[in-house]
């Protein structure tokens, strides 16, 4: 995994939203972690927990606050001429939640899809354009006719593969989806899955899946990053953190997925987390999970528990893990 | 012995610019005390209309039965006036919705909000509908309930929104309880402990539960039976073990192999090619017909009859007649793997 070539590197990420005079919402506090070309990195946490502004803020769509994205080792938030960013945009692209809301209802089909090709300039003539268009189109599983219609002539699931063929136009490297199937009925989830999967082969791309089905990022991820209340608890190869998850609030949430399976479900013990996540105006001092983990001691309280490598490639943050607090834990069983 | 709920060959449809949107088409199932009965489907399968029938909550027009009948404890529903179905919802047949953030209100607090049926249906005095109120809260596991029944909405979060409308539904133990994908818009930490604690209620109450939802793992979890729902029909019934380990329409195998599984791996996900069909010109035959890929012609103008396979299971598919071909299903549809069904 060390020789592979790091397309994205994320170095103590923060964005912070002003509420009012004195209150700040630390949405993303935090967070540091790489992207290897050609993997898809997936993102996973509850609502609130602030991996939609942590895809946004590496796009660019949000200015960071404090904290550094390399993309091809350039700081992303370090450039500023237009040209500069127009080059940069043209190499990461976003899939959108929504497929309702992230299209424009006044614009044909081939006008959004086209919107970045013309943008960027990348065709010369009106036939290239259709051309592109077409091959993209098809590209997405769409008939050619399409790209005459308007959005709200499609269903969910087409429309999304309309979102996805807007992000392809320009031939990125990186694609940010953001829950992109989330909106979509199982029956269409899978074939979206599909087509992402399919088209990450074709053309080498690297993605990076928000969502909150663990399940589905599973199927779809190399690596999985599980964040809370705006700082990253763990990080590990989706093999590897689905089997042996090191962080209480991981193995809560994956406890906590209901399998589609009756006997399973029936045998099963859950480790049910209480209450709800706090507020990220003014998250609890030290680790952010402690008032809802059964293992939570007054270290937890004290220290904030560092995001440390525990095996190779595995990190998590927090002090069961720490050598230094092995005596404050007599009770764990880990 | 009656059943406490008996829907029978139920079609409703509605009345759009477009024409007639036939929404569900001949739906018949039924449900006892102590059932949790799972309606899954995908949007648009009838599933929503199906179980706001039961309520009347359907506006008419454009909304209009155009047949068949729902019978709750003998009495048919379909025939009630808009006053007697008054004093049935809420008392007897109550619902929950997906989304709590609108479907409170925002003005009342939440104790209003319970006490309002208490006060209808049970002639409660404004002062015991309190004190019921502050039970009722308790009872969902709402800390500091004599607090929190003075908030207004806004002042709770998703879960206990949820859990606040679970005991709205409660409050005048009704029979029957139709939980519209109550978990939908909920986190999964949440969802787990939404879902234990109406199994928690059901088997202090023994209230009958209908369940809608699209997600297969919370039927699993939570559904004795099982209907599936496909293009305004349902097209496979059974109990929850059947469904998963015995299912025999495709729609169902189609529905299990979407679902990615956490233990294998890199497999391609079964997608189910197309798209769901258009109830304004439903098709003459089995609904599932375009996106079946074991479709035979006369599955394209003739709807199949029910299979019934066991006292639970019934299944409407020409596959399962005996002049058709035997299909296994795909390794995509089978859960588990360590039982061997029959």
């Amino acid at each position: 995994m060390d020789n592979r070539e790091k397309l994205l590197e994320i170095k103590d990420l923060k964005k912070h939203f002003k509420i009012d005079r004195s209150n700040v919402l630390k949405a993303v506090d935090g967070i540091s972690f790489d992207i290897f070309k050609g993997e898809t990195f997936g993102l996973v946490g509850e609502s609130g927990c602030g991996k939609s502004t942590a895809g946004r803020t590496i796009m660019r769509l949000y200015e960071a606050t404090a904290g550094e994205v390399n993309f091809h080792g350039e700081n992303v938030h370090a450039k500023k001429s237009k040209k500069e960013l127009k080059q940069f945009n043209q190499r990461m692209q976003m899939i959108f939640q929504d497929p309702y809301a992230s299209l424009n209802p006044r614009m044909t089909v081939k006008d959004i899809i086209a919107e970045g090709i013309d943008i960027h300039g990348l065709v010369n003539t009106k036939k290239e354009r259709t051309e592109r268009v077409n091959q993209l189109l098809e590209t997405v599983g769409l008939n050619t006719e399409h790209g005459n219609r308007y959005p709200h002539e499609f269903s969910g699931g087409q429309r999304q593969r309309i979102g996805i063929a807007r992000a392809l136009a320009v031939n990125p490297d990186f694609i940010v989806a953001d829950e992109p199937i989330s909106a979509l009925d199982v029956s269409i989830q899978a074939q979206v899955v599909n087509l992402l999967k399919r088209l990450q082969k074709e053309h080498g791309l690297t993605y990076l899946f928000i969502a909150h089905d663990l399940s589905m990022v599973k199927h779809i991820s190399d690596r999985v990053g599980v964040m809370y209340l705006g700082s990253m608890a763990e990080i590990a190869t989706s093999d590897e953190l689905y089997a042996e998850p090191l962080h209480p609030y991981t193995q809560a949430l994956l406890s906590a997925i209901p399998l589609a399976d009756p006997e399973v479900e029936r045998s099963r013990e859950r480790i049910i987390v209480e209450g709800d996540v706090p507020s990220p105006i003014n998250p609890p001092s030290g680790c952010r999970f402690r008032t809802r983990c059964p293992f939570a001691t007054d270290i937890c309280a004290q220290a904030v528990p560092e995001f440390k490598e525990h095996k190779k490639g595995h990190w998590v943050a927090c002090h069961l893990y720490d050598e230094k607090y092995k005596d404050n834990f007599p009770a764990a069983q880990k | 012995m009656k059943k406490l709920l008996e829907v029978k060959d139920l079609s409703v449809s509605f009345d759009t610019f477009a024409g007639e949107v036939k929404a569900i088409r001949g739906v018949t199932f039924d449900l006892d005390k102590n059932e949790t009965l799972a309606i899954v489907g995908e949007s648009g399968s009838g599933k929503s209309v199906t179980a706001q029938s039961l309520m009347r909550l359907i506006p008419m027009p454009p909304g209009k039965f155009t047949g068949g009948s729902i019978h709750f404890e003998g009495e048919d529903l379909t025939q009630k006036s808009e006053k007697q179905m008054e004093s049935i919802r809420g008392q007897e047949i109550s619902m929950i919705f997906q989304d709590p953030m609108t479907s409170l209100n925002p003005t009342m607090t939440v104790g209003k909000q319970i006490a309002e049926g208490l006060i209808k249906h049970q002639n409660m005095s404004k002062k015991a509908a309190h004190d019921r109120g502050i039970e009722l809260l308790k009872l969902v596991g709402i800390p500091n309930p004599e607090a929190r029944i003075k908030q207004y909405p806004h002042q709770y979060s998703g879960g206990m929104r949820q859990r606040a409308m679970i005991a709205i539904a409660l409050a005048c133990n009704p029979k029957i309880l139709i939980a519209d994908e109550p978990t939908t818009a909920l986190d999964v930490t949440i969802q787990a402990q939404i879902l234990d604690l109406m199994r928690e209620l059901q088997e202090k109450t023994g209230t009958a539960i209908i369940l809608i939802t699209h997600d297969l793992g919370v039927v699993a979890n939570a559904a004795s039976r099982v209907a599936v729902m496909y293009g305004g029909k349902i097209v496979e019934t059974g109990n929850v073990d059947e469904i998963f380990y015995n299912p025999k329409h495709p729609y169902t195998w189609g529905l299990l192999g979407s679902m990615p599984k956490l233990d294998n791996e890199d497999e391609e996900l079964q997608a189910i090619p197309g798209s769901p069909p258009d109830l304004l010109d439903p098709p003459k035959g089995c609904p599932f017909v375009t996106r079946c890929p074991y479709a035979m012609k006369v599955c394209e103008n003739h709807m199949p009859e029910y299979t019934e396979l066991s006292d639970t299971q019934k299944t409407a598919c020409w596959l399962l007649d005996e002049r058709a071909p035997k299909v296994d299903p795909p390794e995509s549809a089978k859960v588990g793997g360590s039982k061997v069904h029959g």
